[in-house]
């Protein structure tokens, strides 16, 4: 039944030829050696220090959602700069290729980075950030020990980097998709895309997605059943609202992205009809589904981060935030207007004026509890003694530059504008407005908020500013001539121009890019820096911001059990509550533990589920059925083992809290 | 979220901060929330079959219709398979609270029994209407109609597997709590997929013929 005629497929190999390695693009050659070069090295280092051991026992099978949150981060980052690397090729690109030059990337290879871009962005580089942030900051919020289901939460991030591998492993075997970062049908069809980018494309978001989804149904039932006592949920830390109502949005939006790609997989690998031009098929069924996905997916980035800065501004202006309760509100609005708005995203489809005058108006409306919380955070600030630390420095960029990016958003929301626009870099410049001026800006703000709570010591301030101006600057200069460029009707996409007028402004761009590149590289020399100073930045303390809530009640790095007693809550800002009220930390009385255990299982799942992709990618059909049976098999073979508890015994918890009375007391 | 708090200390000093007393978070004190939300995400996926279904479900492409096709007796004697499998999963339950082990097996069995022939029936329907040509390649009616009656058939069969697993292990350590949280889950799910049937079941057949 499997409609696989058109392509020869080999009985062992499928149709995995050594045509399919891309030796003649030298680019990508250079790129793998580079990789294989330094992944060698990786592996020798690890090796010589031996360290495989130590990663395997105490992290990656770990259950502890501070290390999983933090495993989150690191992906983020190293796909951040796969993502950038892109995105700095296509700026390049695109400065250059006027006047008859064709640039030095080719449409094959180029269509591919603009599509591996956007998907490496959203998918790996802002939710696992996003997912990290939640995973460790939320149990520490609400005083619990760990997430609701520990090992599903290592599952869960295993499936994420099985996607993430799915997606590196594009760019050395066969090639990944050419149809931009949603893959839109018919393009995306077998009988326009017949090679096997859109698979690698659908079986990395599908393996991706299973820990998306998992993950967020983790967090709402962390959040709705582990509060400690006393939090009611109008106690809860703005950080930990958006939480739960991200997770709202991801379990309600990724099943659909999941039956969506399904759809077209069926379409891909059986033939049927759903998105096809012909027998029935409607392509437009999919931009539906797909953004029926899509507009959730962009507040499941956003919302968090209105959370980070909630607390930051609270934080560094050494006040209660304004309007918490509006904000808790203006957030559960946004939640369920979020699925109100999909069709902005292709007015120009001609649903008619009705259709498009609805959708355009409550998009126009979301604006407004967006509005209210921008209001909340400047209220804050008022009359506050503000520190501009690094987060502080963060949060003001982002309400300069959100502000711009959303109204731009207005501008697109207007059906009439938006034929105009439709398509063109202002659309580009608009998400890049919001997405890096928001989603971006934020998660700086909160890494620099948090890594003293996750190391024990602080990032050191001075390559961390050079970072910040690098970034923000670099984002003006690169995107605001995308906004005039729009205007003069360019649209996105384009490999080669014509019209000589536009260079100077796609080279302004590039100069922006290369900012943003050195604002990446401070990023990395400061953690660098912070890591060789990490004595002199040390954090005693645990509360090194001077905080208002939970997480900074107990030592940084907490230790594995979080909280040696449970809190009790009495106010929104817990921690500055029991401060201000003189809370003694006790001193003893300290009894076992009882915490869950490390598991491998959740990386033999998702290593057998990247053999399985690959397999459905490449048609080799045997792999693709061993692998089937050997994921059921494990599976089923852990649910085989009931003893997955242990307790931290008594004395361990003495010696560690008593290690933290000594550090307390300044006697190191 | 507990009631497990410590005793009032006096009005005059400060609120009592922590929970002297550890109170313990049950093993598996979330697992019907979790799997519950999981059953909705689920049942957005068959909302989203539903969905297409509904939208390409009248495109034949000159190919056979409802009505050319579906066999209402066959598929009222697989509704009935389908929801006597689920008046004895109920019976497996009520014997489980009862702490009847070989009881509790008993049903289980009846019901997966029940749910083999559901497939089984679906499986010659399907087996009928390909030989007879009307293949999911042959119009987005057949694609949305096998794939949405094709995901719930998955549902099943994924449930018959678990099932199986779950016997085996009652078999091996009885009703002990994880196990009765297990066959619990099970339970939210086999009638998780009977209310899906009823609207497969009403959506697909029933209205197809009145096309």
């Amino acid at each position: 039944m499997l409609d696989t005629s058109t392509v020869a497929t080999h009985p062992l190999f499928g149709r995995l030829t050594l045509e399919s390695f891309p030796y003649h693009e030298p680019i990508v050659v250079a790129t793998f050696v580079a990789v294989v070069l330094g992944g060698l090295a990786l592996v020798a280092a690890l090796s010589y220090f031996r360290l495989w051991g130590y990663l395997w026992k105490e992290w990656f099978t770990t259950v502890d959602h501070k290390r999983i949150g933090i495993m989150y981060m690191v992906l983020g980052l190293i796909m951040l700069l796969r993502g950038f690397a892109d995105a700095i090729m296509m700026r390049l690109q695109q400065a250059i290729a006027f006047g008859g030059s064709e640039g030095y990337l080719n449409a094959h290879h180029y269509d591919q980075i603009f599509t591996a871009h956007g998907v490496i962005m959203i998918f790996f580089v802002a939710m696992p950030f996003v997912t990290g942030l939640m995973n460790y900051v939320v149990p520490l919020q609400i005083g619990a020990r760990d997430v609701s289901f520990p090992f599903l939460n290592n599952f869960s991030f295993w499936m994420t980097v099985g996607g993430a591998v799915l997606i590196m492993v594009s760019l050395f075997v066969g090639e990944f998709a050419r149809t931009g970062w949603l893959a839109y049908p018919p393009l995306s069809n077998i009988a326009y895309s017949p090679e096997t980018g859109v698979d690698y494309y659908i079986w990395a978001l599908q393996i991706a997605g299973v820990g998306t989804t998992l993950s967020g149904i983790n967090l709402i039932c962390t959040i709705v059943k582990m509060r400690a006592p006393g939090m009611t949920m109008m106690k809860m830390p703005v950080f930990t609202w958006t939480s739960l109502c991200t997770n709202v949005l991801i379990v309600a939006s990724f099943p659909i992205l999941t039956a969506t790609l399904v759809l077209l997989s069926l379409d891909r690998y059986v033939g049927t009809n759903f998105f096809t031009n012909d027998l029935g098929g409607s392509p437009m069924m999919y931009v539906n589904l797909i953004w029926i996905w899509g507009h959730p997916e962009v507040y499941i980035l956003i919302l968090p981060v209105f959370g980070i800065f909630s607390e930051v501004t609270s934080t560094f202006s050494g006040k209660k935030l304004f309007g918490y309760t509006s904000m808790v509100y203006a957030t559960v609005v946004i939640t369920i207007l979020s699925y109100l708005v999909w069709l902005h995203h292709f007015f120009t489809m001609g649903s008619g004026a009705s259709v498009n005058s609805f959708f355009g108006i409550t998009t126009m409306i979301i604006s407004i509890p967006t509005g209210a919380k921008i209001f909340n955070w400047l209220f804050t600030m008022y009359r506050g003694r503000i520190r501009f630390e690094l987060p502080m420095m963060w949060t003001v960029a982002f309400m300069l530059t959100f502000v711009v990016g959303g109204m731009t958003g207005v501008l697109l929301a207007v059906p009439p504008a938006d034929f105009v626009l439709h398509n063109s870099l202002f659309l580009i410049a608009h998400f890049h407005n919001v997405i890096i001026g928001g989603v971006l800006f934020g998660l700086f703000a909160g890494i620099y908020y948090w890594w003293p709570k996750a190391f024990g010591f602080r990032l050191e301030p001075f390559w961390g500013k050079v970072s910040f101006w690098c970034w923000v600057i670099g984002f003006w200069v690169a995107f605001m001539p995308l906004y005039v460029l729009g205007l003069m009707g360019v649209t996105r996409r384009l490999r080669v121009f014509e019209d000589p007028s536009l260079q100077i402004w796609f080279q302004i761009a590039a100069v922006g890019a290369v900012l943003i590149a050195a604002g990446i590289g401070s990023f990395l020399l400061q953690i660098a820096v912070s890591v060789w100073k990490r004595r002199e930045l040390v954090d005693r303390t645990g509360d090194p911001w001077d905080g208002r809530t939970l997480e900074w009640a107990t030592s940084s790095p907490p230790p594995d059990y979080n909280f040696a007693f449970t809190p009790m809550i009495h106010d929104n800002d817990a921690w500055w509550d029991m401060k201000k009220r003189g809370y003694k930390r006790p001193l003893g009385g300290y009894k076992a533990i009882h915490m869950p255990s490390n598991s491998g299982t959740g990386v033999i799942l998702a290593g057998i589920s990247v053999v399985l992709g690959f397999a459905l990618i490449w048609y080799i059909w045997w792999l693709a059925a061993v692998s089937f049976v050997a994921l059921l098999a494990a599976a089923i073979h852990h649910t085989f083992n009931y003893h997955r508890d242990f307790h931290i015994p008594a004395d361990v918890v003495v010696r560690t809290e008593n290690e933290r009375t000594r550090l307390l007391s300044g006697q190191v | 979220m507990s009631t497990t708090l410590t005793a009032e200390r006096p009005r005059s000093q400060a609120p009592a901060f922590h929970v002297v007393d550890e109170h313990a978070h049950p093993e598996g004190s979330s697992t019907m929330l979790g799997f519950w939300i999981y059953l909705m995400s689920d049942c957005l996926i068959f909302a989203v079959l539903f969905a297409t279904y509904g939208v390409l479900g009248g495109n034949y492409a000159a190919g056979p219709s409802p009505k050319d096709l579906f066999d209402l007796p066959l598929v009222a004697l697989n509704t009935a398979m389908l929801l006597f499998s689920s008046i004895t999963y109920g019976f497996a339950m009520l014997a489980m609270e009862k702490g009847r082990v070989s009881q509790t097996q008993l049903w289980l069995a009846v019901t997966g029994l029940f749910g083999a022939a559901f497939l089984a029936i679906e499986l010659y329907e399907f087996a009928h209407l390909i030989h007879i040509g009307a293949t999911p390649q042959r119009s987005a009616f057949l694609s949305s109609f096998f794939t949405l009656v094709g995901t719930h058939g998955l549902h099943v069969t994924f449930g018959l597997v678990w099932l199986v697993t779950l016997m085996v292990q009652v078999n091996k350590r009885g009703l002990i709590p994880a196990n009765r949280r297990r066959l619990m889950c099970l339970s939210l799910f086999w009638h998780f997929l009977d209310v899906i049937w009823i609207g497969v079941f009403t959506f697909v057949y029933l209205m197809g013929m009145l096309r």
